[in-house]
């Protein structure tokens, strides 16, 4: 039995301090109080006053409130057993299940090995052309939905989720809307998919510090079913700047000198410790990772998808309901896109450039000049580009969407028009369609 | 343990700090090790000392740590292996091999798991170069062992003061690197040489004549750089710009078509699928100017960004110390630090657990120092024996928010040779490189003549202040010879700025062929074209660039080579 400690010498925020000896960094220990028990975690130790995060908040601990050491990190069980079950973000059943105890393992462990690692290879095919021509998303791949508030971001990325060919997917939900997660519930029900998901969910309404232990808990089931199970994972995270802005409360209860709008200096490591888990292993599975991070004031200098944009391996942005062309960015997709079709890399790269040029055009209109022949082109080649592709409701194979796409080049301009290398134009360039 | 290291006792830990009391003495960033209860030993370094009381951080997670566990401290300053076996390695920031920890802990990294960086069985063909009798300072070569295509110096040991001689060498023969293969005698004193020493990596290697000033160019095969806002061999330069830019891209390309002997790329809190790229492609891609894999001249040290902060710091020191071994070896080596501004954030993190007084950005105070401590490790040298070698050192930054008034940025443009503008809106506009050609400077020379690069500059300049106007009074509005001045300067950025990284032709552009396109290029900008009107003028220079493409894919030297500049120079005849 454990000595249970009743000095409680300081409460500061969700941290409180206590005397005790013989406890070891990162341990977990329980706090009773008249209010309930907490899980509370030991996140600095200075001889013998050892500071505890207190999982569901401070308030009502009393001085003489006990604490008990557990002698163990933060663990989250691991097995079969977890399919089709629903937690909060310590773990502990939402769905009225009984709680599971078997095969325990380590949270936030440590970086897979470099040396470990393959160069991601497949390409995830989702139906939406916005992804599958321009940025495709590759198995492995950790990619953030750039967006703020009001737009589907949820939807999209349920979308994503239903459509991607994985097998199981585990959804980490971080200061989530109730809505929000019985729409999840709900889309992953119709679809015949909860069966093969994992959720840990933590909503607006509960204790600030379980949102911290959400993206940890999912990805450490990730890790298991990638490595024992060899299963393609999809981890979906609902909304990462809510798990940031979670850490940011902490440091600053904690008196860490803030860096940049009061987030702590190491965002940018605690955010790259999560994410750096998406990893195509070799000889077992993969963990892919599609996060919300939505913008505070639509700024993308924010510090939170700042720091986001750095680690992962790109981004979408999603504006008005659609995938922004520029900006969104699949840094992967090199690896997987010169095995579709000779024509993807080219015909992505001419379509962009156009469609950048037509909105340069689209300005000079806005401002009242006169359009010239070329811009008027473009003028036409923009809207059919909006229309075919970035509509979000499109929904085609790659190759129809390649073919889509010279099509539309087709219609609006000549094949020097578009500075498409020759061999690709004799090959590729509909004869049978006239310039309108 | 061993008896005779001081020890310690843990008091406190903060994050990957760690207070420890100690009894008699500690050195000011020595190495020393926590004793966990379980028996793992984890690596640290003393940043601190107040009082009976040393702050030390710590290279792992500091999990389990408790008050009171056992430090032991070992009185060497965190220092690196230099040896023969370098090359071709992946090390972690403090130096372990990647693919032997994966040997051993599989596919997770393992803390207080620290293995050897050379491989102590492997033999090596070695000769002896001083025969007994010489007489040898530090840094001399005393024989030297084949290591890929090089001639790998083993050296007197680089702390060695003072003048040797030769007493006795070994047998030419095959030796593994503990083998002495040399005694030296100095007075009283005789030492013995093996084929591997160590060095502290906060202290630069200066066993060399003099420092030089870095004129000859360093070929990347990048047009904008080579021609635009060229390198020196042993100069320096950064890449700052904002996420997605395209950073790694041209570092890779940088890697991959730099005409230097070594390249060591130092993925510093990056992520951790770049490093997979180069570890698992380079073995498969041929550097042409050898024939040989591409991994046979590059070392990489990966502290990417999911490992242990702490050692972010020590990689780039590691990385910077390995590129100076090499350059002792008389070779000019490229070292890329991707990206100096993770390095950066490790020592804020670090200051902040110390509870410094923060500067800007909470960065700390002496930041600037740190950053030009570092550039200034480069450089091209005169060795002992008469040789040049150099280091160019290549830093990328990731501004926070994509904004160069930052502190990572600002300190660095004071100490590089060579600012590459990465902009945001050229990546956009798939305009790749994404180099800015307004906005980067470099301070060395050009393979092209200035006067013929000023004349592009102006047109671009120009092109651009066209391109304002016209946003303000319209196509309709402007001039057409002002139109042209803009169509030239937009044909100079498709056909000679852009670059296809990912084609096998056009990704490498030799020093040779810049000058030969460079020509043609400004062939274009000195004619002057009457056109009847703006659209067929834009028609002219879309086919015209239409061609140029064609060429830049064309082989260099080749039939279709010469096709490709037929169909330019019928063109611009046709044109009046």
């Amino acid at each position: 039995m454990r000595k249970i400690h009743h000095r409680i010498i300081q409460i500061s925020g969700n941290v409180i301090t206590v005397e005790a000896d013989n406890v070891a960094n990162n341990e977990l220990a329980e706090v009773k109080s008249p209010r309930g028990t907490s899980l509370a975690q030991v996140i600095r130790i200075d001889k013998s006053r050892v500071f505890l995060q207190v999982f569901a908040g401070s308030r009502g601990i009393s001085t003489d409130s006990e604490v008990r050491f557990l002698g163990r990190p933060m663990k989250v069980s691991a097995s079969d057993a977890l399919l089709g079950r629903i937690f909060t973000g310590n773990g502990a059943p939402r769905d009225g299940g009984p709680a599971l105890e078997e095969n325990l393992v380590d949270i936030g462990g440590p970086s897979v090995n470099p040396a470990n690692r393959i160069i991601p290879r497949n390409m995830i095919r989702t139906g939406l052309p916005m992804i599958d021509i321009f940025n495709t998303l590759v198995e492995s791949q950790k990619l953030p939905i750039f967006s703020v508030a009001g737009e589907p971001y949820n939807e999209l990325l349920a979308r994503i989720a239903m459509q991607a060919e994985v097998d199981m997917i585990v959804l980490g939900g971080m200061g989530l809307k109730y809505d929000d997660y019985l729409y999840f519930k709900d889309t992953l029900d119709s679809h015949g998919a909860l069966s093969r998901t994992v959720m840990f969910i933590h909503t607006a309404a509960d204790p600030i510090v379980e949102c911290l232990l959400v993206p940890d808990m999912a990805l450490a089931v990730a890790e298991y079913f990638a490595t024992e199970q060899g299963k393609r994972v999809l981890v979906l995270l609902t909304d990462m700047t809510n798990f940031c802005d979670a850490l940011k409360e902490i440091a600053i209860t904690m008196e860490q000198i803030p860096s940049n709008r009061g987030y702590p200096g190491d965002l940018y490591s605690q955010l790259a410790s999560r994410y750096e888990k998406a990893v195509d292993f070799e000889r077992a599975g993969s963990i892919t990772i599609l996060a919300v991070t939505t913008m505070p004031g639509d700024d993308v200098t924010h510090p939170v998808p700042d720091n986001t944009g750095y680690i992962t391996e790109g981004q979408f942005y999603l504006v008005h309901g659609r995938i922004e062309p520029f900006g969104s960015l699949s840094r992967l997709k090199q690896n997987v896109n010169s095995q579709t079709r000779q024509d993807h890399r080219t015909l992505m790269d001419t379509m962009i450039r156009l469609y950048s040029e037509y909105k340069e055009s689209l300005e000079k209109q806005s401002m009242g000049f006169r359009m010239s022949e070329w811009d008027n082109k473009l003028l036409k080649y923009g809207a059919l580009f909006e229309s075919r592709m970035m509509d979000l409701s499109v929904n085609i194979q790659l190759e129809e969407a390649l073919d889509l796409g010279w099509k539309t080049l087709a219609e609006c301009f000549t094949p020097t028009e578009t500075g498409i290398k020759t061999d690709l134009v004799k090959q590729f360039w509909p004869k049978d369609i006239q310039q309108a | 343990m061993n008896e005779n290291l001081l020890t310690g006792k843990v008091t406190g830990i903060n994050g990957n700090m760690v207070s420890v009391a100690f009894a008699e003495r500690v050195i000011q960033n020595e190495v020393a090790y926590v004793l966990m209860e379980d028996g793992t030993r984890l690596k640290g370094e003393v940043i601190r000392v107040r009082g009976r009381e040393a702050d030390i951080q710590v290279f792992e997670s500091t999990n389990g740590i408790k008050v009171g566990d056992q430090v032991e401290f070992s009185g060497q300053l965190l220092s690196v292996e230099l040896g023969p076996g370098l090359l071709t390695q992946v090390f972690d920031g403090l130096q372990n091999p990647l693919p032997e920890l994966a040997k051993e802990a599989g596919y997770f990294l393992k803390r207080g798991l620290y293995v050897y960086p050379l491989d102590r069985e492997r033999k090596w063909s070695y000769t002896p170069e001083a025969a007994a009798g010489a007489v040898l300072k530090a840094g001399d070569s005393v024989g030297s062992v084949p290591e890929g295509i090089f001639r790998h110096r083993i050296m007197l040991p680089f702390d060695w003061n003072g003048e040797w001689t030769v007493s006795w060498t070994i047998e030419p023969g095959d030796y593994s690197i503990d083998t002495v293969v040399a005694k030296v005698r100095q007075g009283s004193e005789e030492r013995s040489v093996t084929m591997v020493q160590t060095w502290p990596v906060k202290v630069p290697i200066t066993c060399y004549k003099e420092k030089l000033m870095p004129k000859e160019p360093l070929i990347t095969q990048i047009r904008i750089i080579d021609t635009f806002f060229p390198v020196a061999k042993g100069g320096t330069f950064c890449t700052p710009g904002p996420f997605g830019a395209g950073k790694t891209v041209l570092q890779h390309a940088l890697s991959q078509r730099s005409e230097v002997d070594v390249v060591i790329v130092a993925a510093c809190g990056e992520r951790a699928g770049e490093v997979v790229e180069i570890l698992r492609e380079f073995p498969h891609l041929e550097d042409p100017r050898t024939g040989r894999s591409l991994i046979d001249r590059t070392i990489i040290i990966c502290n990417t960004s999911s490992m242990p902060v702490a050692a972010r710091e020590a990689s780039i020191y590691t990385s910077v110390t390995l590129a100076e071994y090499y350059r002792q070896m008389g070779l000019h080596v490229l070292l890329l630090a991707d990206s100096t501004s993770r390095w950066a954030q490790a020592l804020r993190e670090m200051s902040g657990r110390l509870e410094e007084i923060p500067g800007e950005e909470a960065f700390p105070a002496y930041l600037e120092s740190r950053v030009a401590g570092f550039y200034e490790r480069a450089g091209l040298v005169t060795l002992n024996d008469g040789s040049n070698a150099s280091i160019t050192i290549c830093g990328a930054v990731s501004p926070a928010g994509g904004n160069f008034e930052e502190p990572v940025t600002q300190a660095t443009l004071k100490v590089v040779g060579t600012f590459l503008a990465l902009s945001s809106e050229r990546a956009h506009a798939r305009r790749y490189p994404s180099i800015h050609p307004l906005d980067s400077w470099s301070k060395y020379t050009s393979l092209v003549p200035a006067d013929k690069i000023a004349m592009a500059r102006a047109t671009l300049r120009a092109g651009n202040e066209v391109n304002q106007m016209m946003k303000v009074v319209g196509e309709e509005g402007t001039p057409i010879a002002d139109f042209v001045v803009y169509l030239k300067s937009e044909f100079i950025d498709s056909v000679y700025l852009q670059q296809n990284t990912f084609d096998p032709v056009d990704s490498g552009c030799g020093a040779e062929r810049q000058n030969r396109v460079f020509d043609k290029l400004i062939e274009v900008l000195k004619k002057e074209f009457t056109f009847p009107d703006k659209n067929q003028a834009r028609v002219f220079f879309q086919k015209l660039r239409q061609e140029f493409i064609d060429w830049n894919y064309s082989p260099w030297k080749s039939e279709a080579f010469d096709t490709a500049l037929g169909r330019i120079d019928a063109l611009l005849n046709e044109a009046r």
